[in-house]
């Protein structure tokens, strides 16, 4: 069970003036259950990568391996992968349609050819995952407050039962709570029901709180495939690319560098907080 | 595809039809269009496509470019030269077969409807490669003022013609976006009848439509905050204003115009059509 | 002098059934009372639904109180003569930078305000030339929108409403739809905007980094300022800014955790520097 990517190539408008390479001989491997967070910015070509994961783009070169078998081989059932790898869009409320908020889940299970009473049970199961209330079940999904649509959007993918979840920016828009809220249900969902998440985010924060890994793309390329520790050691190298570490990493380093003996691997608010008072204790 | 069409695009280019008011390109592209039906003769044909080579030249678009345009109204093309050809019954009969006849008067009738369509579609879209959309809604609302006079809202109309220029690109990159989404959530837009294909645009229609409406509020309170309050009192950033080339351009459109109805009508190379 | 100023704010709007009938009024805002200098960067905070756009669109008078009273420039925005004066006095930059580009080339966007005003043709050249400088969009000027990043675009918009020559500015929530780089394009041209011209801010955002600079912070909750102060004072209450959906930057957090655990650290601290001179001295 996992995702293998060999030197794979995209390129955009290929044969018009416009033509620019979006990703440059990607190879990446993400096994099964791991919890990985996909950082860099506008245009790195993260978008792009992702899109690929479930066949919505096609390489133009390269290999994709889901749970070893080639995507590209002939007769190979998109519509069987992009059930097992389910793709969350940026702002995904924004493609709800149906009348209320059950059958709108429904729609995914529906898709995949099964019954009336699977597709209801995949439903409530999904929609309990998310963590949405019994009694918006039956309410147009265009009367929920924005972070509730965004549950039920993300319940409308997970209703396919994937085994991969990927996410593209899920807390874009939301305020801090609601923020909070849906990483912790996704890590949740990562824990409860044995899920690979694959997490794209802005946030450094974020990632350094939840990911096992950190996967850092630039102009195409992996720049850096770590733990988010690791990783966030090259901070200088990141902001050179217009990224940064979280807050607390650079105390840490400014601590470092007036002969403070912190420890600078630190990437959360509790790690700093216990580090901090280890090194002040001895102190005193 | 949608790329494809380029009818109705712009072409960036620094030519001297490019630089011309937009008033002068509407009002000599309807004359154009016009004249193509006011002879009846090879001389006039003759004017008609020199004028129009001309024109390309001096604007400077690439001739592979505007033939490009032509590609999604072939078909159109085809359809409206056979029926030319096989309906039109006059003069010797040049070829016959079981219910296919074509007569002199039908291939005569043809060649030139399929010349009179394309110069037709070249005429029209060599407006809008050399004319931003900005410039053709100012170009428009200055033409039309006058119907303000008779209450049409002139103002109102190029108003709308521009924002929904400035969303036609934005939609539909939401549509792709939106189409993704659902193809994600396992829809198929490929297969079925009419009937099935039909429904299974629903997924895309109303989130599309929902999304077009919520961009329609905030851009009119957008609008608003702006101190937008319709055509009264309002000033222009760029006035249209008539220079030296613009009326140098409506004397050469007088002229060809001119030149088309007394040749292509007295000049006796002619072989009359209808 | 007061820019903005409003006296027991309540803005109501009205429930409908599906048939539409009435079936009740909603408090958005409730008895609110703000003050803002002439000159002032004021921040509005509070989570999603909490009231704080809807009184952002008070002080451009897209809304009008249903009771109370809101000054804007000295002119009182429920007065229908007032209103264009209002809108000119205090400009407005919204969320979606795509749903407020009117122009379909920059220049000509940023030229779509002084039109609407009436300003005579070279002006608004002259206008649109300098706010494009202001925002440092300049050499975009013949751009598309459609082309342009998403903090690109929100900069067009705050040119848009610098070259009405507008007091005050008001920006809801200018940042939430850009990525880290484009909201600190955003943030940077309010800075050099608000040292330049000298204008009025007013922020409204959920983003607490981006107010550490405010000369005032009001947090809105259910139509209600619950807490109004400096960011020093703001974000020495950790806890009960937690209990209105809202957060602190990591360094507030992180000596907010140390004071807890019984280390001696003041509060309010809000810029990493500030913490580590005190842990310094510490130890």
């Amino acid at each position: 069970m996992s995702i293998k990517l060999e030197h794979l190539n995209y390129i955009y408008s290929q044969g018009t003036a416009y033509e620019k390479k979006a990703l440059k001989d990607i190879c990446l491997e993400i096994p099964h259950g791991e919890f990985v967070g996909i950082i860099g910015h506008t245009g790195s070509g993260k978008s792009t990568l992702i899109q690929h994961l479930n066949g919505l783009i096609r390489a133009a070169s390269g290999e994709l391996y889901y749970n070893g078998e080639n995507i590209y081989q002939e007769g190979y059932s998109m519509k069987e992968l992009r059930g097992e790898v389910g793709l969350v869009f940026q702002y995904p409320e924004h493609q709800l349609f149906e009348i209320d908020v059950m059958t709108d889940v429904c729609f995914g299970p529906k898709n995949q050819g099964l019954s009336r009473e699977e597709c209801q049970d995949r439903a409530l199961e999904a929609l309990r995952l998310v963590g949405l209330k019994e009694k918006y079940y039956k309410v147009s999904p265009f009367e929920l407050s924005g972070g509730q649509k965004r549950r039920v959007a993300i319940a409308g993918v997970l209703a396919m039962r994937p085994k991969v979840l990927v996410l593209d920016e899920p807390t874009a828009g939301l305020d801090p709570r609601g923020r909070d809220d849906i990483l912790d249900q996704i890590a949740y969902l990562h824990k409860e029901s044995d899920l690979t998440v694959i997490l794209v985010s802005h946030s450094m924060e974020d990632i350094a709180r939840y990911a096992d890994r950190l996967i850092v793309m630039n102009k195409g390329t992996v720049m850096y495939n770590d733990t988010p520790k690791k990783v966030f050691e090259h901070y200088r190298e990141l902001e050179a690319v217009g990224l940064a570490a979280p807050q607390v990493t650079y105390i840490m380093h400014d601590l470092a560098g007036r002969g403070l003996k912190v420890r600078t691997d630190v990437t959360t608010v509790s790690e700093a907080a216990d580090e901090i008072m280890r090194v002040v204790s001895q102190y005193k | 595809m949608i790329r494809d069409i380029t009818i109705g695009q712009y072409y960036p280019a620094k030519s001297i039809v490019h630089r011309l008011d937009p008033r002068v390109k509407l009002v000599s592209t309807l004359l154009y269009l016009i004249s193509l039906f006011l002879f009846k003769s090879i001389s006039g044909y003759l004017i008609a496509t020199i004028f129009l080579i001309a024109v390309i030249r001096v604007s400077r678009v690439p001739f592979s470019f505007i033939v490009r345009g032509l590609k999604p109204v072939i078909m159109l093309l085809m359809i409206t030269v056979l029926f030319n050809l096989f309906l039109t019954r006059s003069g010797d009969v040049l070829f016959h077969a079981w219910i296919f006849t074509i007569t002199e008067g039908g291939l005569v009738t043809a060649v030139y409807m399929a010349v009179r369509l394309v110069y037709l579609i070249i005429g029209s879209s060599l407006m809008t490669f050399t004319t931003t959309p900005n410039e053709l809604t100012d170009g428009i609302e200055a033409l039309l003022y006058p119907l303000n006079k008779v209450r049409v809202p002139v103002h109102e109309v190029a108003m709308m013609m521009s924002i929904a220029l400035r969303f036609i690109p934005i939609l539909l990159e939401e549509t792709d976006k939106i189409m993704k989404a659902q193809i994600a959530r396992g829809a198929d837009f490929e297969s079925g009848n009419m009937i099935q294909r039909a429904k299974s645009m629903i997924p895309i229609l109303v989130p599309l439509f929902v999304s077009a409406f919520r961009r329609a509020n905030d851009l009119a309170m957008a609008m608003e905050a702006r101190c937008y309050r319709g055509g009264e009192g309002r000033t222009k950033m760029k006035p249209l204003r008539y220079k030296g080339r613009d009326r140098m351009a409506y004397l050469t459109m007088a002229a060809y115009v001119a030149m088309v109805v007394v040749i292509g009508r007295n000049v006796p190379l002619h072989v009359w059509i209808f | 002098m007061d820019m903005v100023q409003t006296e027991k704010l309540v803005f109501e709007y009205e429930k409908r059934d599906e048939e539409g009938n009435v079936i009740g009024t909603s408090r958005a805002i409730d008895e609110v009372d703000i003050d803002v200098k002439e000159g002032q960067f004021i921040a509005i905070l509070g989570h999603n639904g909490s009231g704080k756009s809807t009184l952002a669109k008070h002080i451009n008078a897209i809304l009008v109180p249903t009771e109370g009273t809101m000054w804007v420039n000295g002119r009182n925005t429920s007065v229908p003569e007032e209103l264009w004066n209002v809108r000119q006095s205090a400009g407005m930059v919204f969320q979606n930078p795509d749903n407020q580009i009117i122009g379909t080339v920059v220049e000509e966007d940023v030229g779509f305000g002084p039109e609407n005003l009436g300003v005579p043709t070279d002006e608004i050249w002259q206008r649109v030339e300098e706010s494009l400088k202001a925002v440092g969009m300049i050499e975009y000027r013949h751009h598309s929108p459609n082309k342009l990043s998403g903090g690109q675009k929100q900069r067009v918009a705050i040119a848009g409403v610098v070259a009405m020559e507008p007091k005050c500015i008001v920006l809801d929530e200018p940042t939430a739809m850009l990525d880290p780089v484009g909201r600190k394009e955003v943030l940077k041209t309010v800075q050099k905007l608000r040292e330049q011209k000298k204008v009025t801010v007013i922020l409204i955002t959920h983003y607490m980094e981006e107010v550490v600079d405010a000369d005032k912070i009001y947090v809105m909750d259910h139509g209600h300022v619950v807490m109004e102060g400096t960011p020093g004072e703001i974000f020495s209450r950790v806890d009960e800014l937690k209990s209105y959906r809202l957060d602190v930057p990591q360094v507030t957090l992180l000596a907010d955790e140390l004071r807890k655990r019984g280390l001696k650290i003041p509060e309010g601290i809000l810029r990493k520097e500030e913490l580590v001179e005190v842990l310094c001295r510490l130890s």
